[in-house]
């Protein structure tokens, strides 16, 4: 299910991006910034008062959609329009986030999703790390610490959803929010800059189907809770015991 | 003082004689760049004094970076991205100065000093774009270029900092 980065796919989720960019456009996204409790001051450290996680339902996400991905690419300046990262293969470029596509072959029933690095409890990634770069913040997000990062990839290895990619082209223009430069590995960071200014992260604000929720899974009251406690919500690759902070509905 | 330091000091001395002449042949800012402008306040032009600033801007940003990155502290003063905001050498063409170019500001005192740092490798070496209105108009350092002048306090520094 992780086989997506052939060019096939690359120029399907062009398109679609383009698609879902007019798509974005029209519908306001917005309404749902209120739900986030009011931003830490700036000094203050992230805690772990608070675990972020995102639920995604799959049933509103649309086949063939792909706003997530167009937002988070020009968030961080990932992807098919990024200016530098032109001779690396397709298989070799960053995907912070993609469209996953599963079909039942028995009832031809198909679902899409999103699939990006799932902030694990307890991460692979951060155990293989030889370097303490891969690292886990007290608030649940996981990042890479591009400062210690060498560049060896046993993250890249360890990682059961094959979240993290390796840039190997040198970079200029990078976005403000988002320092990337060659031989690092990088992932989704959950928007950290966002969620550490009280904001959602970009995937979702942008979905037009509003399929995601964003939250607190340590606050009972957030919508993101109240949402698992009454519906619930399933991680990938559950038997693992990783205890993702991202969640399914309707896998 | 370890053979890393001794070493570093050489070359600082032989960067001396070698950026000598390249920055006695300034003659006076680009032609249509605007004039050096003085901060609001000139006794805290910068995020700290800046003597302070020329012996341990490397320490207070390396410090800043662990804590933002690992602990999610965001504060402005010590942010790098601020510092770009603000130190900022516009160019006739409308371009800023980029890194390694000797009219960045950071690029200025690290060639001559033999320097050399990574961080615009992932970090953007030119103000937010989104910013640049506001970064332009309380820019001390638009045009700044060496001239004989500064050779002298300059090296004073790069020995006191030793
Ligand atoms: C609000 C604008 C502003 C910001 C932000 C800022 N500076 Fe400055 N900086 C100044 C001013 C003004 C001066 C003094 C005037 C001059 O040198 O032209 C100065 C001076 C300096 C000097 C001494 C330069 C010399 O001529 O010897 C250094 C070094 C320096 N800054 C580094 C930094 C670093 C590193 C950062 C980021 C942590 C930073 N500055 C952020 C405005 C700023
Ligand atoms: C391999 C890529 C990479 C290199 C090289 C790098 N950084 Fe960073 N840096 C990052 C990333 C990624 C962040 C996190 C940005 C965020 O979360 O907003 C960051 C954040 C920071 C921050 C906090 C955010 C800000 O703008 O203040 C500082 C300070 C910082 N770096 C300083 C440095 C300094 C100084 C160097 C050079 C010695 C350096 N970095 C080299 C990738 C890099
Ligand atoms: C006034 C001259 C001057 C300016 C301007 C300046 N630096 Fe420096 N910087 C130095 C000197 C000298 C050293 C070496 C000090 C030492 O080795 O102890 C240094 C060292 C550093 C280091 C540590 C390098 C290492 O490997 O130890 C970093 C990081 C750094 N500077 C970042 C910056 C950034 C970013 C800017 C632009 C905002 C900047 N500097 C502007 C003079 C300057």
């Amino acid at each position: 299910m992780d086989k997506k980065t052939n060019p096939t796919d690359q120029a399907r989720r062009r398109f679609f991006g383009q698609v879902a960019a007019v798509a974005s456009l029209t519908v306001a996204p917005g309404i749902i910034l209120q739900q986030v409790a009011h931003a830490r001051a700036p000094e203050l450290p992230a805690s772990d008062r608070q675990r972020w996680g995102i639920l995604i339902n799959t049933n509103k996400c649309a086949e063939g959609c792909d706003a997530c991905v167009t937002a988070c690419q020009d968030e961080f300046g990932w992807g098919p329009d990024s200016p530098n990262e032109k001779h690396s293969a397709p298989n070799q470029k960053a995907q912070w986030i993609r469209k996953v596509k599963l079909t039942d072959k028995q009832t031809g029933h198909v679902q899409t999703l999103p699939l990006m690095c799932q902030h694990c409890e307890h991460p692979p990634c951060v155990d293989v790390c030889p370097t303490g770069a891969s690292m886990k913040r007290a608030d649940g997000i996981v990042l890479v610490d591009k400062h210690i990062c060498i560049g060896c990839r046993y993250c890249m290895m360890a990682c059961p959803y094959k979240a993290r990619s390796f840039v190997h082209e040198e970079l200029h223009d990078q976005k403000v929010n988002a320092p990337r430069g060659k031989g690092t590995v990088e992932a989704c960071t959950l928007c950290v800059q966002r969620v550490d200014a009280g904001r959602q992260p970009a995937c979702v604000e942008a979905c037009p189907e509003q399929a995601m929720i964003f939250g607190d899974l340590k606050d009972p009251e957030s919508a993101i809770s109240r949402e698992l406690r009454e519906r619930g919500g399933e991680q990938i690759r559950a038997d693992l015991g990783l205890n993702t902070g991202i969640r399914y509905q309707g896998l | 003082m370890t053979f890393g330091q001794l070493s570093r000091q050489c070359l600082m001395v032989a960067g001396l004689f070698l950026a000598l002449p390249a920055i006695a042949d300034d003659t006076g800012p680009l032609a249509g760049v605007p004039k050096p402008r003085a901060k609001a306040n000139p006794e805290f032009g910068c995020v700290r004094p800046e003597e302070d600033m020329r012996k341990h801007h490397m320490q207070y940003l390396l410090h800043h970076r662990d804590e933002t990155l690992r602990q999610g502290i965001r504060t402005k003063q010590f942010s790098l991205a601020e510092c770009v905001n603000c130190h900022i050498t516009p160019k006739p063409d409308g371009q800023y100065a980029r890194f390694g170019e000797k009219e960045h500001f950071c690029s200025s005192c690290h060639t001559y000093a033999a320097v050399h740092i990574d961080c615009f490798e992932c970090h953007r070496d030119t103000p937010d774009p989104e910013k640049i209105q506001e970064s332009a108009m309380h820019n001390p350092h638009a045009g700044l270029k060496l001239t004989r002048k500064d050779v002298a306090p300059l090296s004073a520094t790069v020995g006191e900092a030793r």
